[in-house]
């Protein structure tokens, strides 16, 4: 286990300034095992970029990307994203 | 405009320091109001934003540990020695300055007394403090949930909220504490780390199909949600949420 792990709560501010709707509800399905699952449980690692990891398989779901005019967004490992609207 | 936010849309807004509380040598509590505040529900948090004179900015994340109380709203912040925004805002902010905020966040790791129960909360150290805002909440809607709390600390010293605990006990609330370093003389209550023996005891069994929380530090969190599994108990029915190891 890697201590600096976190998970989707630790990222909610940033998702919901992207997609201007609470995100952590939201379900995504894994695009590597298939698994859904909300948001808020993915796991979470932070270094230059930020990095969501299924927490069934450990797929990529996500990377992401900030500076200070933009953020870049990677939604390769996701096959679909469920969300409340 | 200001003050009309689009729901949905984070904005910073001003926060106005109102009181601070200590609550253990290393924690205590600032009470902010916040004028365009929305309203928030128990478990949620704020990201907290620190302007340098030089522009260099700081953005944390904060849980609230306050239920619904208009414009209030109370963090409760662990002092880390090399922090960059805990210490000024445990020792530098003073009544009547200002701070940024945006929130409330989340909706994963939230109770509403109409979600019910049976409701184990589970504490590793600050992680305590979104589910202080679930047991004030309850407390506030008077609401009965049969609620259990499992709180693991370092010592008596280092418990939050002591005092608050010990009065909402009963009416359904149960507070169990284990302090994981040191013992006050002649106590006889848990004196290890929380393991799957101790959430059977404390816990409801799978068939009353509790809900979970559990906060606090990585390491603490990932011992305790695999043990509820290894006990049988339902792995969506288990919400988690993670400080990484040194708090946030």
């Amino acid at each position: 286990m890697d201590e600096l792990m976190l998970d989707g709560n630790a990222v909610a501010g940033l998702l919901q300034e992207v997609f201007a709707v609470e995100m952590t509800t939201a379900v995504g399905t894994c695009g590597g095992c298939g698994a859904p699952g909300p948001v808020g449980a993915v796991y979470v690692y932070r270094g230059a970029g930020i990095v969501l990891r299924c927490p069934h398989c450990g797929n990529t779901l996500a990377k992401i990307v900030k500076s200070a005019s933009r953020v870049w967004i990677d939604l390769t490992g996701i096959r679909t994203l469920q969300v409340t609207v | 405009m200001a003050g009309t936010a689009v729901p949905g849309r984070l904005t910073w807004e001003p926060a106005e320091l109102v009181e601070v509380i200590v609550e253990t040598p290393h924690v205590k509590t600032i009470v902010l109001d916040v004028p365009s505040w929305p309203g928030h529900r128990a478990g949620q948090h704020v990201d907290v934003r620190l302007t340098a004179a030089d522009g260099y900015q700081a953005e944390r994340s904060y849980s609230i540990a306050s239920a619904l109380d208009g414009t209030r709203v109370a963090l409760t912040v662990q002092r880390l020695e090399d922090g960059e925004v805990s210490p000024y805002l445990t020792d530098e902010l003073r009544q009547g300055e200002k701070i940024e905020l945006r929130g409330p966040i989340g909706g994963y790791f939230v109770w509403e007394p109409s979600d019910g129960g049976p409701l184990m909360l589970v504490a590793g150290g600050s992680g305590v403090v979104p589910l202080m805002a679930m047991i004030r909440t309850r407390a506030a809607a008077g609401d009965d949930t049969e609620t259990r709390l499992l709180y693991s600390s370092r010592s008596q010293d280092d418990v939050i909220y002591r005092d608050e605990l010990e009065q909402l006990s009963g009416n359904g609330l149960r507070v169990v504490h284990t302090l994981t370093d040191s013992q006050p003389p002649g106590r006889t209550g848990y004196a290890r780390r929380v393991d799957a023996e101790m959430l059977a005891e404390v816990g409801p069994r799978p068939a009353e199909r509790p809900h979970f929380y559990a906060c606090g530090p990585t390491p603490f969190v990932e011992a305790v949600a695999e043990a509820l599994v290894r006990l049988g108990h339902e792995p969506r029915a288990i919400k988690t949420e993670r400080f990484g190891p040194t708090g946030r």
